[in-house]
């Protein structure tokens, strides 16, 4: 675990912490190379690409968007319920929300 | 006396070297790539980059800001609660726990969960508890959860599975025999995916981590690539990650092909550029690393495999950076100024779009 740590440190995005998981989701889904599902992510939460990194603006951002923080916010979405919000934010499919919706109906 | 810088060889040994023993590693490294896979060096400029990084004093390096990528991973969530063998740390934690650790704690772009031999083969016995976890999980992580496995087609060879075994026909001269067998295994393999795949798509699967492919060769590598196509025709919206085993795809049948290419012998540009072909949303590249040589000698051939890799493809390549690959030491706990460096050179010279 000491090694992916390392990586993370040294060099991602940090996932919910900031926006890591938001650009993963563009490369995922639109094969988005890196600075393209930056530039995209950025534009949608209204935000430079230099702050998708930065906790000063990505923690409040993420709560006030309802799309999960790292810190545990009691009564803020988390996991599905963030994703949806993720899948609507970033106008994408994400197949555990398609499958969340679809119990609904 | 010249200064002596502190860097480390492949197995993860400390050694100290001067600058022009550095430099001279660095500059062998990527002449061996290149002449390997017929793809350009590292540029002069590129080099001297590389021996900053390397020759850097302060333990740890990181990428500039503004320079982070994403990161996916093949199981790491799984050395939370993983022996020895796994490079684990055996804490007594559920795989639901670990993910959201991994998430949370460790702050990963993506997180992943398999079985705990990373395998097809032995998912398909136990598909339905899989789908369980993965539904269950799925519900209560945030960042994109991966379903991960390894092809691993030697796991259908005798005495592990039904056919006869291709290592021990080709010594005794049955070399028709060896490719028959390869390619009846390469088609169980084959169904396996799928068979796995499908019922993992039926609960939400976000996206599925074919690891290490091609590591029984190249039939091994055939059966991805059939099943990566196959499942793109049947589930568009499904993302796939293929990562490979080695810088070359091992041609152990040898007259396999994919869309009229021969497979055996493929370098990770090309290893990369077919997999896009087939379907692919992100490939994963792997180079092995030697023991016996510097890990800028490692770091600087994984470099020059992945610039090249990076530009013959247009989807996101996220490099292979654990034990033993593109640069990282082989051992169980590759020290950490080897691994931030090897991360901060794939991502700003190599063009890493995540590791």
């Amino acid at each position: 675990m000491g090694m992916s740590i390392s990586h993370i440190v040294a060099s991602c995005m940090g996932g919910i912490r900031t926006s890591g998981d938001l650009v993963a989701w563009m490369q995922m889904t639109q094969n988005m190379r890196i600075n393209e599902a930056k530039a995209y992510v950025a534009e949608k939460l209204k935000i430079d690409v230099i702050d998708l990194t930065n906790e000063d603006v990505m923690r409040n951002l993420r709560e006030d968007l309802g799309i999960g923080t790292v810190v545990s916010v009691a009564g803020s979405p988390k996991g599905i319920r963030a994703k949806k919000k993720i899948a609507e934010l970033l106008g994408i499919k994400i197949r555990s929300v398609d499958l969340f919706d679809s119990q609904y109906r | 006396m010249s200064e002596k810088f502190s860097t480390r060889m492949g197995d993860g040994e400390r050694v100290w070297m001067e600058a022009a023993e550095i430099r001279a590693d660095i500059k062998d490294g990527t002449a061996d790539a290149a002449e390997r896979a017929g793809i350009p060096e590292l540029s002069k400029d590129e080099q001297d980059y590389m021996f900053e990084i390397i020759a850097d004093p302060c333990r740890t390096v990181s990428v500039k800001q503004g320079a982070e990528v994403t990161a996916t991973d093949d199981g790491c969530t799984m050395a939370f609660y993983a022996g020895q063998d796994s490079g684990g740390n055996g804490t007594p934690l559920s795989r639901m726990q670990a993910v959201l650790m991994y998430e949370r704690a460790c702050a990963a772009c993506t997180t992943n969960i398999g079985h705990t031999d990373y395998s097809i083969k032995p998912v398909k016995a136990i598909i339905n508890s899989e789908a369980n976890d993965y539904y269950n999980i799925s519900m209560v992580s945030t960042a994109p959860l991966f379903y991960g496995a390894q092809p691993n087609m030697g796991l259908y060879f005798q005495p592990d599975g039904p056919c006869p075994n291709a290592a021990e026909l080709m010594p005794l001269g049955k070399i028709d025999e060896a490719r028959k067998t390869q390619e009846d295994a390469s088609n169980l393999l084959k169904e396996d995916i799928l068979f796995v795949v499908r019922r993992l798509a039926e609960v939400g699967l976000e996206g599925f981590n074919l690891d290490t492919c091609a590591s029984a060769g190249d039939a091994d590598f055939l059966a991805v690539l059939q099943a990566t196509e196959q499942l793109k025709k049947e589930l568009p919206d499904l993302p796939l990650i293929v990562g490979t085993s080695g810088e070359f795809v091992l041609g152990m049948h040898g007259q396999v092909t994919y869309k009229g290419q021969q497979l055996a012998g493929m370098y990770g540009h090309d290893q990369a550029r077919i997999s896009e072909e087939a379907g692919a949303d992100i490939f994963g590249l792997a180079v092995n690393t030697s023991t016996n040589e510097s890990v800028q000698w490692n770091l600087a051939r994984a470099t020059t495999f992945l610039k090249a890799t990076s530009q013959a493809c247009s989807i996101p390549v996220h490099p292979n950076v654990g034990m033993g690959v593109c640069g990282i030491p082989m051992m169980e706990t590759p020290p950490v100024d080897a691994v931030t460096r090897v991360s901060k050179t794939l991502v700003e010279i190599g063009g890493a779009d995540g590791l």
